[in-house]
């Protein structure tokens, strides 16, 4: 009997279990899930929690509810992976042998990363919305604020979900405006990139929003520390910008156990063939979703998009054949732009996302960078199918491999 | 593609008017590039730009600045005192190396 060892069951891990579940031989393969958390976290729920929109009740499931009925699943924090010997020790020292293994353990914040940050305001005037508890500190503190200076700022790239402190700032916006407070709430977007988004047209389109909703953006500002009496985020070239509520993206670094294991870049995130998901390193190991360097978005979306190519490289590779599939970057993100509307980018690693339509058999077709409630219905729509479809690997009317149809270049 | 004289050569640039080719590379031409980025170079400049392309050479990418920080032996805050604005970037044009992936 082979062994296959998928190592995460977040959203990617979760989804590759399933697929291969389906797909491999079970009297050839065993396959075995490890994870050490038993709640699956709805990660893009967490945006909208800050505003009342989800409750914390929204975005958590068991873990156990999208594994195959026969899975082998391991709760168990992971101590190591010895990719030369094959094999992963346990946090209680437990060896698991592999013949293939997946790679799936995420990416999260790491707030220490920045001095001053990780400190006495730290979920009390400053808050992050990538963790449950960040997300319901910061909802918990919305409800009884009385405006002031609301400043969002991006420590590092990469981060998961690039699009999400923009959506942030709109909901924001959108939020304060029905409290009646939006004139006593300044909203600024602090950035490390030179524009409101990583690429070039969608970056000059969504700074126009931020521009049309009175939301002050400031580029090109790379955080050094944060002084807590003060109030001030300071940069690197001693640029400076006082908040009275701080909502920050820190540094995401791929697991600790990355680090652990010797395999990883100077953010803990694995060196991967960008076409294959293949490790750089090691034939044996493939990585997926947001563990990759991958200079593609960190999100379930992307995962989606790579799960199908992954499926069918493992089933070449467990036969014995090279992987032939190649991952295109796709990454599709609907954009919570506030009121009720949204807007939509579909792009990879070669074509930036551009205006037009977007085709889907059935439901659409949606408009892309253009605000829009179709989109945002899109959005709230694609909540019920991640936890009923997406996770469970089931097909879903989106291809993998991006298309130009209905995109005006 | 653009191209632009420097140190009395005529250059190619990329989209991002960085060297489109590592190879001719001098280190005339480095000074004129700095001298653009209104940059005059130092011993310390020339520490990080040879890092920079020995590690382009290993790796086929430029570092990030977390990379940098981590291995050139000078440390963020100075990182961004030599070469105001944007370190990986601007050190990356100066080393006649393509803008860094990790600047997406």
């Amino acid at each position: 009997m082979k062994k296959l060892l998928i190592l995460g069951a977040g959203t990617a891990g979760t989804m590759m279990l399933n697929k291969l579940s389906a797909s491999l031989d079970k009297s050839e393969w065993q396959i075995t899930i490890v994870d050490q958390h038993e709640t699956h976290y709805y990660q893009p729920g967490f945006l909208f929690i800050p505003f009342g929109i989800y409750k914390k009740k929204d975005v958590i499931k068991p873990k156990r509810d999208f594994f195959p009925p026969d899975a082998n699943v391991i709760m168990s924090e992971i101590e190591k992976i010895e990719p030369k010997e094959n094999r992963v020790i346990l946090k209680n020292q437990n060896v698991l042998t592999y013949d293939l293994l997946i790679i799936a353990t995420g990416a999260k914040i790491k707030p220490a990363e920045t001095e001053g940050l990780n400190d006495v305001l730290w979920h009390k005037s400053i808050f992050d919305f990538y963790t449950i508890e960040g997300a319901c500190a910061l909802a918990d503190f919305f409800k009884h604020w009385k405006g002031g200076k609301l400043v969002l700022n991006i420590t590092e790239m990469p981060i998961k979900c690039p699009v999400a402190p923009l959506e942030f700032v709109f909901l924001a916006d959108s939020y304060f405006t029905e409290r009646g407070l939006r004139d006593k709430v300044d909203i600024h977007f602090v950035t490390p990139l030179s524009g409101a988004f990583t690429k070039p047209k969608a970056s000059s389109i969504l700074g126009d929003f931020l521009d049309k909703k009175n939301i002050k953006l400031t580029t090109d500002f790379n955080i050094a520390r944060v002084e807590n009496e003060s109030k001030k985020i300071i940069s690197w070239d001693e640029k400076e910008v006082e908040f009275d509520v701080l909502v920050t993206i820190p540094t995401n670094m791929g697991d600790e156990v990355i680090e652990r294991s010797g395999m990883g870049n100077e953010l803990n995130f694995v060196p991967t063939d960008k076409e294959t998901l293949r490790s750089l390193e090691y034939e044996n190991i493939f990585v997926i979703g947001d563990a990759t360097d991958l200079p593609s978005s960190k999100a379930g979306s992307v995962a989606h998009f790579q799960a199908d190519v992954l499926l069918e490289n493992i089933i070449s590779v467990s036969e014995g054949r090279d992987p032939h599939e190649k991952f295109d970057g796709h990454a599709n993100c609907f954009i919570e732009s506030g009121f009720g509307k949204g807007i939509l980018i579909d792009f990879n690693y070669e074509t930036e996302p551009l205006p037009g339509k977007f085709p889907l058999p059935g439901v659409g077709p949606f408009s892309l960078l253009e605000e829009t409630k179709m989109n945002h219905y899109g959005k709230v729509m694609f909540r019920w199918m991640y936890w009923n479809f997406l996770l469970k690997g089931t097909e879903l009317p989106i291809e993998s491999q991006m298309s130009m149809a209905g995109k005006r270049a | 593609m653009a191209a632009k004289e420097y140190a009395g050569i005529m250059l190619e640039l990329d989209a991002d008017g960085n060297l489109a080719n590592l190879n001719e590379w001098n280190e005339e031409i480095a000074k004129e590039l700095a001298t653009e980025e209104g940059i005059s170079l130092t011993d310390r400049h020339w520490t990080v730009i040879n890092y920079m392309r020995n590690e382009f050479k290993a790796k086929g990418d430029a570092p990030s600045i977390r990379k940098l920080t981590k291995e050139s032996g000078v440390d963020t805050k100075e990182l961004y005192a030599l070469f105001p604005g944007g370190p990986a970037k601007k050190a990356a044009r100066i080393s006649g190396l393509p803008k860094p992936k990790g600047c997406i």
